[in-house]
């Protein structure tokens, strides 16, 4: 950006500034941990990395301190596809088909806890 | 493994206590002005782990001591010429590849380390060396990737790098010196596979400083001192 600020006779003043914004950061990965063996990654959170290597070694000291997981994966954030919000109604809702849920249906008492 | 001598021993662990703690200052210098959010964690972390070391290292050289002198008396209650750390960890961050190569130079030094002082027969130290050694494992990996990925990065990375090199490698004979000289092959072995990968050179340079194992200091430790003990020097025994 240039600003115009009051300069003497003769002196050229023009003051480029750069701010932060306007910085190149690095990538934003998302990442997902599996807590424990034999259930599935869950989407923990994400963070930025210039690499593959590093976005691992980031998500170690981002989200995996405490011992949450077993096993990590990170994907590039670009990588990932998903539908806009206001088509949300046509890709997830029941639309009152009321046989998809499981509350649908009558259990025996004799079954018990489903 | 440690001397005999219970002053000697007192003084050999104060000296890894005080390495670890001062490089957990410095390191603690970069939090809230890392050049990323992650790098500001990862380094937070990376000390964090130093200053465990040195709570622990401290503390069982109180108890060794027997004077009655906890951690804080000893971590912040000394002189400068007490001080027994090594040169290199008291050296200034400077930019991001001149930390990562001090780190990677200690690291390189803390392997072979806590290796060795694992199997002392020394239980307490055995213990403290066992839990530092998977912490230092940690450090090398992240610091080697970043000096590789400094030095044979952009032409202003591997500049930077070169220059933490260049500067940083008159304090490196004192890592392995006197009873450390066992360590030195598996020291060369570490830092000349990275610098080897990251395509930075070592300096022809032969001049080596040393002296921080005796307390005789670079300008910088003062400083670092100063700021470190301020708030246990105005208010003495003051508790959080």
């Amino acid at each position: 950006m240039t600003y115009e600020v009051p300069v003497a006779p003769g002196e050229s003043a023009d003051i480029e500034e750069t701010t932060g914004s306007e910085r190149e950061g690095w990538p934003l990965w998302e990442v997902f941990v599996r807590a424990r063996r034999g259930i599935s990654h869950v989407h923990i959170g994400s963070l930025h990395a210039a690499d593959p290597e590093s976005a691992l070694q980031n998500a170690r000291d981002v989200y995996t301190r405490r011992g949450e997981g077993v096993s990590v994966w990170v994907v590039p954030s670009e990588q990932v596809y998903a539908f806009e919000p206001e088509a949300a109604a046509d890709y997830v809702e029941a639309n009152e088909k009321v046989y998809r849920l499981a509350t649908a249906y009558d259990i025996p008492d004799e079954v018990g806890q489903m | 493994m440690p001397p005999q001598d219970p002053d000697d021993r007192v003084s050999a662990l104060l000296a890894h206590a005080d390495d670890n703690l001062v490089l957990a200052q410095r390191l603690g210098e970069w939090i809230a002005s890392a050049p990323e959010l992650e790098i500001d964690i990862a380094l937070g972390n990376i000390a964090l782990d130093h200053l465990g070391v040195a709570r622990a290292l401290y503390t069982h050289a109180g108890d060794l001591q027997g004077e009655g002198r906890g951690e804080d008396d000893l971590a912040l209650g000394r002189e400068e010429r007490d001080y027994l750390n090594l040169l290199l960890v008291e050296q200034p961050n400077g930019d991001f590849a001149r930390t990562m190569v001090r780190q990677l130079f200690f690291d390189a030094y803390q392997t072979p380390l806590w290796e060795d002082l694992s199997a002392s027969d020394a239980p307490v130290l055995a213990g403290i060396a066992a839990k530092a050694a998977k912490e230092t494992a940690y450090h090398l990996q992240y610091s080697s990737s970043w000096v590789i990925r400094l030095g044979d990065g952009t032409e202003e990375s591997h500049r930077r790098a070169q220059d933490a090199v260049g500067a940083l490698w008159r304090f490196t004979s004192e890592l392995t010196e006197d009873d450390r000289a066992s360590y030195r092959d598996e020291w060369e072995r570490l830092v000349g596979a990275v610098l080897g990968e990251a395509k930075l050179e070592v300096p022809e340079d032969p001049y080596q400083r040393t002296g921080g194992r005796h307390g005789y200091h670079t300008e910088h430790l003062g400083y670092l001192l100063a700021e470190m003990q301020w708030m246990q020097r105005s208010y003495p025994e003051m508790k959080w």
